[in-house]
Order: structure tokens, then sequence, then C-alpha cells
């Protein structure tokens, strides 16, 4: 067994340590988002002009698909989830997750998975076909019946339901595993309601998760079945509709964007407090609507389909719901706000991030609103108008938050603070170029374009809109740029971080920076909501000693998850290529990844 | 903030008010169901804009009120506050029923019923045009829709292949034309024009370019394109250029997909009995004029990639294809 | 054995009724298929024509004894009956398996009949819906055996007994929805 501690390829491989697999899922998804950036570049680039010549239309809509696929799969679930790996465990006062190998399992099939999916970008050849020829082009969401076999004949969807039935299982192990992890490795003390509130939101996002994953996954099995195995769910000379698949899709679809969107707004209730020197505002009302939300979110999902003709009933009551929903994340903004009010802010970068959130999100929540019509949504859904909303929540919400807290965790995780001044630099940056990348966009939506279309008319008097847009694209690709810059340089020249840069509330603060392999040299006695700080009732805790008392068992690596996990692009390539024998070494693979974890000697 | 917000509108309107005419535009409805929309919506931003002045003015103010000063004094750890958590959740769930109310009320009178006697027109979406049958007048035609001034039509919406959606933003929103499905729209233009729409349900490759065009008519001038509609195709007279393409589509494999009544019977692509008088070919593509037409013919996949009207083999000769243009140019 | 946890409940069993959860998702959007689906299939053979209730009804009963023989497993292993352990274990395994031929059977005589897969909307709901069921049939009577092995080699026993709780819930599971797919797809026609 390798040290988990030690250096060296083999001990990355083989790592069990969530802190490790926090920083591995960090740089991977880093990657997957520069990956998705560029195809933005692209497509802006491309829609700067009207009648655009700088890509083919096939091109094009494997762009969009692409980048839709990546940044929500590929990039911000993941880099979520490099928040979630590295702090819940620190924030709840364990030492590791409940089940670290499965947690590295949960990376390993990430990495294979968005591997498997952009390898579509360069093996066209192997599919008589030429490169950039048969990445997935049917939209994130893709709709039946053009997925079907009969009108997508090559290879693109199947790399694209192969590839999204593997990330699915990635999500599901790390939603056990988390779900476990909260609500039974806690420290003693550590009541459910003394939760930081970036845990309390992990925790909803892996309900969500776990329940969501299911539907998407049987209907990703239907698409895959009817375009294998000669089925019929979605094809209508069968009986069958399409509707079926959107159905499905939204069901997953809408509890997917609050999974998306619901560790930022953990990070920002843990960032808001640090740095305004008082508590959060409301925590119960802000984990409650949390909660609620997350249940609320099983019941608007066919606002994604007011087009569709479900009827005048329907429409009605999905138009409720998702103004209902509307409440609890209002409220939640009112609390962020309250928190601020009274307190003695400091602008770190952290700070600036998470109120480019708030401002931000307001704009996307307030369009979203104007979705939750029926009747106006006819004139909204699928134009640029929706491409400014996501855009608003996905970008200025999830990413500005999780920016945040990058800002405000990396120190912890690399030990090493970022450049302040660089720092906020990228940030309005990035905050100017999404304003101009985006804003435009409700505009230009609402004088006719629609969206996923590789061009348009000049008549449609869209072009200059599109210009100005494409320029903020690349302002927020520069303020990225600036981003990297920083976090390379902090590696050798990033002032080393102390346990507690910030003053934070939380455990994660009473450990160094980086944390010993252990986490807690002693697992600490929690009595209060903000264990580090001096409150009305108490003083700060005293953090745990620099070395621990008596050896503390840490578990030691293992090969096996990522044996397991590489079973699964293994039984994926079997239809690819359409050879059964691949299927049986598939099978081979996992069995022996499976047997062989079992039974290794592995304590925890 | 709110000062950069109203810059970057103030910027944005300037920009586009540099590009002119909005001929897809949905901020200027021209019938009952846009209007109707229209109205909703308005009402909608404006709550939405008041809101997002009240809350973002809030937080730039709290912003500044509480930045870090040297010497002040450590905050009062408010934990919470029951009474404005109630207000903070009313307030919205209020406002929310502003919205909802007119919402419900124009589902209703949207969801696309229309008296008996309004005009029926059946819409197949296909990829990548649109036919249009009028089943009452034992009309079809593609890609351009005439509908009489004020009164009430009724579209149906099918698909023969995948999902598309027909969209005519001036004359209101759009609805999925779903295989198997029967959407409905209904409305009455209001004013006479040209408009413009295209496909809003991404639908493979040349989604962009199902672009369609609606002819809202005076009573009396729907009547005549009707009739005209309904009669059979002009016959080129003897001698003629358009006489000669008559021949060349008779033995090319344009009959295959395309009907000419009385000369040919394909259903695959658009009836072209009197395209010569549409405003515009290849589903809204370009002007209906010979060198767009020309181009088309000679490669419509290279100018609608995808396009199921691939090339002849052999090539057609410019000589043909000119006299083809002559004869399509006389269907009107 | 296992540490101290906040609610109480060992890690794995809670993993495992968070795992149960999710299939039940699972199963219910492929069973909410079949009910959408159902009466709609444009031509035959329908359900009345192919649907052998006496001979399920049958398999059905081989499961729920195989539930039986779970229990009598857990009970032995937890009071440290090995002997005992290792026959219900292998019990339950093989009417498992049972179970699984009788599938077999059943489907390869629904196939003679004109039944496919790709024949029509009942083909594609019932075999999908089924084939998963039987996949997972077919992956706890591999756990069951896997775990018959190691009582075997003696390292199964009345400390690790956990693990054969666990097992029991995934069986009981798969019984269960069975249960609901007998009910929804044969009783309810």
């Amino acid at each position: 067994m390798s040290d988990a501690r030690g250096e060296g390829l083999t001990s990355w491989l083989t790592t069990t340590d969530h802190k490790r697999i926090g920083l591995l899922y960090f740089w991977t998804a880093l990657a997957f988002f520069l990956v998705g950036g560029i195809e933005a570049l692209f497509i802006r680039v491309q829609l700067a002009q009207p009648n655009g010549q700088v890509v083919s239309a096939e091109t094009y809509n494997q762009l969009f698909t692409m980048h839709g696929t990546t940044m929500v799969f590929l990039a911000l679930m993941p880099l979520g989830a490099s928040f979630f790996n590295y702090m819940v465990p620190l924030q709840i006062g364990a030492r590791d997750v409940a089940f670290p190998r499965l947690n590295a399992f949960s990376y390993w099939v990430f990495l294979f998975g968005g591997l498997l999916l952009n390898a579509s970008w360069f093996v066209g050849p192997l599919f008589h076909a030429g490169m950039l020829n048969v990445a997935p082009n049917g939209g994130w969401f893709g709709y039946a019946n053009l997925t079907e076999r009969q009108y997508s004949p090559g290879p693109n969807i199947d790399f694209w339901l192969l590839g999204l039935q593997i990330l699915g299982i990635s999500s599901l192990a790390a939603g056990f595993n988390f779900i476990v992890t909260i609500l039974n490795m806690r420290a003693p003390g550590m009541k459910m309601m003394r939760l930081p509130a970036f845990t309390w939101m992990t925790l909803v996002t892996q309900f969500l998760i776990i329940t969501a994953f299911p539907v998407i996954t049987v209907g990703l099995a239907f698409l895959m079945f009817d375009r294998f195995f000669g089925t019929h769910f979605y094809v209508r000379e069968a009986g069958a509709t399409p509707l079926l698949w959107q159905h499905l899709f939204w069901l997953f679809g809408h509890p997917e964007v609050y999974i998306l969107i619901l560790p930022a707004m953990g990070v920002v209730s843990d960032v808001l407090p640090t740095f305004s020197r008082k508590p959060l505002f409301g925590y119960t009302v802000v984990v409650y609507s949390g909660v609620l939300i997350g249940l609320m979110s099983w019941g608007v999902w066919s606002h994604h389909m007011f087009a569709v003709g479900l009827g005048p009933i329907a429409d009605s009551v999905f138009a409720a719901t998702t103004m209902l929903i509307a409440v609890p994340t209002g409220v939640k903004i009112f609390n962020w706000i309250a928190t601020l009010w009274g307190g003695d802010i400091r602008g770190t970068t952290a700070l600036h991030f998470a109120v480019g959130f708030i401002a931000m999100f307001i704009i996307g929540g307030l369009s979203g609103v104007t979705h939750a019509s029926p009747p106006a949504d006819l004139q909204q859904t699928d134009t640029y108008y929706v491409v400014a909303h996501i855009h608003y929540v996905f970008f200025g919400g999830t990413i500005f938050g999780l920016f945040a807290g990058v800002y405000y965790w990396w120190p912890k995780m690399s030990g090493r603070l970022l450049d302040e001044r660089l720092g906020k630099i990228h940030f309005w940056l990035q905050f100017i170029g999404m304003n101009l990348a985006f804003f435009p966009m409700h505009l230009i939506g609402l004088l006719g374009m629609p969206r996923r279309v590789y061009t348009y008319a000049p008549e449609l008097g869209v072009g200059a809109l599109n210009l100005v847009s494409t320029i903020g694209a690349f302002l927020i690709a520069l303020s990225i740029l600036i981003f990297l810059v920083n976090l390379w340089r902090s590696r050798t020249h990033g002032r080393p971080a102390p346990n507690d840069p910030w003053g934070g509330a939380t455990l994660e603060w009473s450990v160094s920076s980086p944390p010993p392999v252990y986490n807690f040299s002693v697992i600490p006695t929690v009595t209060s909501r903000l264990p580090r700080w001096t409150t009305e009732r108490h003083g700060p805790m005293r953090d745990p000693p620099a070395t621990p008392p008596e050896p503390i068992h840490v578990p030691g690596g293992s090969w096996w998850p990522m044996v397991a996990a590489f079973a699964l692009p293994v039984l994926a390539l079997a239809p690819l290529t359409q050879t059964l024998w691949i299927a049986f070494a598939g099978a081979a693979v996992l069995l022996a990844g499976v047997y062989g974890w079992a039974f290794e000697p592995f304590e925890v | 903030m709110p000062r950069y917000r109203l810059w970057l509108l103030t910027a944005a309107l300037w920009v586009a008010g540099c590009g002119g005419p909005f001929p897809q535009t949905t901020l200027e409805p021209r019938s009952d169901f846009g209007s109707a929309i229209d109205q909703l919506f308005t009402g909608i931003f404006w709550w939405a804009a008041g809101v997002f002045l009240v809350v973002e003015t809030l937080l730039v103010v709290t912003l500044i009120r509480f930045r870090h000063r040297e010497g002040r004094p450590a905050p009062q750890p408010t934990h919470g506050h029951t009474l404005m958590e109630i207000a903070w959740t009313l307030a919205p769930a209020a406002i929310l029923v502003f919205v909802a109310v007119p919402t419900v009320r124009t589902i209703f009178t949207t969801s696309g019923e229309a008296p008996a006697d309004a005009l029926k027109v059946d819409v197949i979406g296909h990829q990548w045009w649109w036919e249009f049958r009028y089943p009452e007048l034992g009309l079809v035609t593609a890609n351009e829709l005439h509908v009489p001034l004020g009164r009430a039509v009724q579209l149906s919406l099918t698909s023969a292949d995948v999902i598309h959606a027909f969209w005519a933003p001036p004359l209101g929103g759009k609805r999925d034309a779903i295989p198997g499905h029967a959407n409905r729209i209904a409305f009455r233009a209001d004013r006479l024009g040209v408009y413009a729409g295209q496909c809003a349900e991404f639908c493979g490759a040349s989604h962009a370019n199902m672009r369609l065009r609606v002819v809202v008519d005076s009573d009396s001038g729907f009547g005549r394109w009707a009739t005209v509609q309904l009669a059979g195709p002009a016959a080129p007279a003897a001698g003629t250029l358009a006489e000669r393409g008559k021949a060349v589509f008779a033995r090319s494999a344009c009959l295959g997909c395309h009907t000419i009544q009385g000369v040919s019977p394909g259903v695959i692509g658009p009836n072209l009995t009197h395209v010569g008088g549409r405003t515009t070919i290849a589903s809204g593509l370009f002007p209906n004029d010979s060198a767009h037409l020309a181009s088309w013919i000679a490669d419509a996949p290279a100018l609608k990639p995808g396009s199921l009207m691939t090339r002849m083999k052999p090539p057609l000769t410019d000589a043909d294809i000119a006299a083809l243009v002559a004869y399509l140019a006389s269907l009107q | 054995m296992s540490a101290p946890t906040s609610m109480g409940l060992d890690n794995r069993k809670m993993a495992f009724w968070a795992f149960i959860g999710s299939e039940c998702l699972l199963f219910g959007s492929l069973i909410s298929t079949y009910l959408v689906y159902k009466g709609k299939s444009i031509v035959g053979p329908y359900p009345p024509e192919i649907l052998n209730i006496p001979f399920t009804s049958v398999s059905t009963f081989d499961l729920l004894m195989s539930s039986l023989m779970m229990v009598l497993a857990l009970a032995a292993v937890q009071r440290g009956d090995m002997k005992w352990g290792k026959i219900w274990l292998f019990s339950t395994a093989l009417l498992g398996l049972v179970f699984l031929g009788g599938q077999v059977i059943e489907f390869t005589d629904f196939v003679h009949k004109g039944l496919t897969i790709g024949t029509n909307l009942f083909g594609c709901t019932f075999f999908v819906l089924t084939g998963t069921h039987g996949a997972h049939v077919t992956v706890g009577v591999l756990w069951l055996l896997t775990l018959w092995l190691r009582a075997l080699q003696g390292k199964l026993g009345r400390p690790n007994a956990i693990t054969v709780e666990i097992t029991g819930l995934y069986w009981h599971f798969v019984d269960v929805v069975w249960i609901v797919i007998f009910t929804v797809v044969y009783l309810i026609q």
C-alpha cells in the first residue's frame, strides 16, 4: 500500500484521500472548463457577424452540443465536486469520507467519461469520417426523435449517450458517499443545524443527484436501445412519442440545474459571513429554503416544455409551481444581503465574487420569472433570451460562486494565497465581460434570433448586438487567463497561507493549510455553529494541536477503484465499435475491479 | 452597480438602433395573439425591473455603507429576524400573484382555440422546409404562408420527421411541430405586411436555414392568391427558354421530389406549382431571383448543409440550369 | 467492529438504503414508461395473448421463497450458525437461478410467439423493464454465491454479518420490485 501522503505518480493514481481527490477534480474540471470555453469562443466568433463562415454548420452543431455538455457535466458539476470533496469532511470534523475508495472511483469514472466524450472530436477517421465530424451534435439536451438512428446515423449521439451514462455513475457514487458522510460522520456535537451552509447545500445536492440521475439513466437507456437494438421508445410510427424523452430528460434536467446552483449558493453562504464578520443572517431559513428548493425542483420540469402543447391546465400548473420556487430563492437573496448589512465588509476577491453572484443571480432569476409565464415564454423559449437567462444563472451564478470558493479555499487546498490584486482584475474583467457577452442576448432573443443556429440573416438586425456579445466573450477569456496566471504564480510566488487567512468561523480553518493527511490531530467537539468565532455564548474553540497525541491510522491507496472505473469506457467501446467481445472484456475488467476492491484488506 | 447596468442597456439599445428595422421582432406585435403576449410580457417585465432596481440598489447601498473602515466597532452578530423573513417571503409571493393571474388568463385565451369559421392551415415541418396545406381550400404550398387580414386563422402544426417549431414572432409565440401530434396556434393578423419567421426547435444540420414568410394580405388579395394557387401551373409559351426548362425538369431527378401539378408528383420536397410567385426560395433563405435560383439548383447542399436536394449526377449544365430557372420563374 | 456513527447506523447500511431509494426512481421510471405506453402498441402480439399468468405466478412464488431463504440465512449468520448459514445462502441463490431460468423460458416462448424487443411498444417496455429486473437478480445471485464461497472459506461469520444483512436488503428490494412488476404488467391488464 502506498503512503497516501507520498509524492509520485503512483500515490496520486491510487489515492483515496478526499483532499487529493478534491485536487484531482479541481484540475480536471478546470481543464474541461477551458475546453468548453474555447468551444464557446468558436461559437461567438462564428456568430459575431451574420452569415458567418468561420465554421461549418456541422461543426457548429457539435460545438454548441459539446459546449453545453462539457460545461454542465465536465466543468461545473466537478468543480462543485472538487469543493465538497475537499471541504465537507473538514467542515464536519471528519478524517475522510465514508467510502474513500468509492470516492476515488467517482473521480476516475468522471475522468474517463470526460475523455471518452471529448475523444469524439478526434476519432472521426476511425468511423470513416473526417476529424471534427463525430462529436455529439444533437444539443446537450438531445431531443428525440432527432437523436434516433434514422436522423442521426453516425456515432455522434452514441458518444453522447454512452459518455453521459458513464458520468452519471460517477455522480451517483459520489451522491451515496456524501449523503452517508454528512449524515453519519459528523464530529461530536456537530448537530445538523450546526453544519456550515455549504455542507447543507451539498447534502441537498446529493439527494437531488441520487433521485434525478436514475431518470435520465432510463431515458438514455431507451435511446440506446432504440439506436442499437431496434426498440421504438421514441418512434412515432410504432405509437410512441418523442415527448417521452422530453419528460424523462426534464424530470432529471430541472433538478440538475439546482444541482448546479446549490453548491455555489452554499459557497456564498459561507463566504459572506466570513468577510462581513457576522453570522449568516437567517441560517435556519437559508437551510430550509435550500431543502425546499430541492424538493420543489421536482415539481417544475414541464416549464421547459411550454411550447410543446401540454394544454392550458398543465401549463397553468407548471407556471404556478415555477413561480412558487422563486419564493425560497428570493428569500435566500434577502438573507445574504441582510448578512452584509451591518457588517464590517472586507473586499477580498472571494467577497467580490460572492457579491457578483448575488448581483448576477438576481438578473438570471428575474428573467427566469419571465419564463415562468407560458404565453410570454412562447416568445422567449428556444431564443437567445433563454441563452441569456441560463448564462446569468450558470455563469453569473454558479461560476461566480465557484470562483468565490476558489479564492476562499485555494489557500487551504494549496497552502498558498492567491494574489488579491490579480484576483480583483480577474473579477472586474469577468464581470464586465459577462455582462457584455450575455446581457445583449436578452434583446437578441426578443428581436427574433432563435438559439442553436449556426448563423443568422443580416436582415434580422442583430449583427451589432452579436458582435458586442462576442467581444464580451473574449473579455471573459482574458479574465480567465489572468486567473490562470494567478493560479500558476501562486505555486511559487504566493504567500504561504496560515491556517486561517480570513478569520473563518468553521472547522476547516482550524487546521494547517494544507491540512495534515489525517485532517484533525484530535477530532474536535463542536458546541456551536461558529466554533472558531467568539460569540455571545462562547469564546473561540481551541484548534487541534499541531501533532497528534497518538498515532492516527490513515488508509493507504488502492488501484482497484481505477481498475473498476476503467471497465466503463471499455464497456462503452463495445456498442461504439459494434464489437461484442469488447463487452465481455469490459465485464471481465469490471468483475476483476469489483472483486479486487471488495476483498483487498482496507481499513478506513 | 445599477449605473453599470444602465450604461450597458443604453449602449446595447444604441448599438441595436444602428441595426435598423427588425423584421422578426417580438416587440412589435401584428396580431391579437402577439399583442396578448406582448401585453403580458410588458407587465411582467416592469415588475421584474422594479424588483431588480430595489434589490440591486439595496445590495449596492449595503456594500458602500458597511464596507470596512478603520476604527469601526465589531458588527452586531444578528442571527435573524422572523418578521423580516415573513415580510420578504410574502412580498415576492404577492408580486407573483400579479404575474400569475394575467398569466393564467392569457394561457386560456391563447391556447389555440379558434371560432369554427377560422381559416385552417395545416403546417407540416420537414427537414428543412415548411409545408402549408389549406384543407378547406384544397391548396398546397410551401415556405410562404398567406393569410387574410383580420380573419381568424388556425394553424395545426405537425412534423413529417423530427420536432420543429413554427415561429413568426410578429404574429405571436411559437409552438412545437411534433411528429404524431397536432399543436395549434390561433391568431388574427391586424396589419398588412410580409413577416419573417424561422424554425425554433433544433432539428439538425440546417435548423438555422429553415426560415419562412407569412404574407398578411387583404381579404380580396388573399382570395386572388388562393385562386392562382388552385389553378394549374402556367404553361410556358412555345419556343421559350421556359419551355425548354420544362423539358429539362421532366427528364431530371426533380420529378422524384417535387410536385408541379400535372407535371410531377414528388412529395419529398416543396410543391413548386406556383414557386415563381414566392418572395423567397429555399425556405426563406434567398430572394427569389434567377441568380439565387441558379446557385440553389446547381448545388443546394452547399447553401443549405444537409439538404436532401443533392447535386444531380451527372451535374446539370449551365444552359440546363438557366432553362430551369426560366421555367420555375414562369410558374407564377 | 465499525466506528461509532452520528446516526447510529452502519455507514454501509445507510449507503445501501440511499442506493435503494435511487433504484426506486430507476424502476419507477421504467414502470411509468410501461404504463404510459400500455395499450398503445400498433401491432400485436398483445399482453393477453402472450402473458402466462400461471407460469409467472410460480416464478413469483419462487422469488418470494428465496426471500424467505434470505431471511433464514441472515438469522443463521447472525447467531453464528454457519452450517445453516451456508445452506440458506446457497438456497437463496439457487431459487434466484430458478427464477432466472423461468425468465429465460418465458422470454424464449414470447419470441417464438412473435414478441421480440423490437416488435411493438409492449415488447420494448416489457423486455427492458423485466430485463433490467433480471439483470438485478443476476447481480444478486453472483453476490450471494460470492458470500457462500466466502463462507466456505471460513471468511464469513457473525462478526461480519452486516454484509449478509445488506445483501438481504438488496435481495428483498429486488423481490419487492418484482411484486410491483408482476402486479402492474401481469395482473392488471
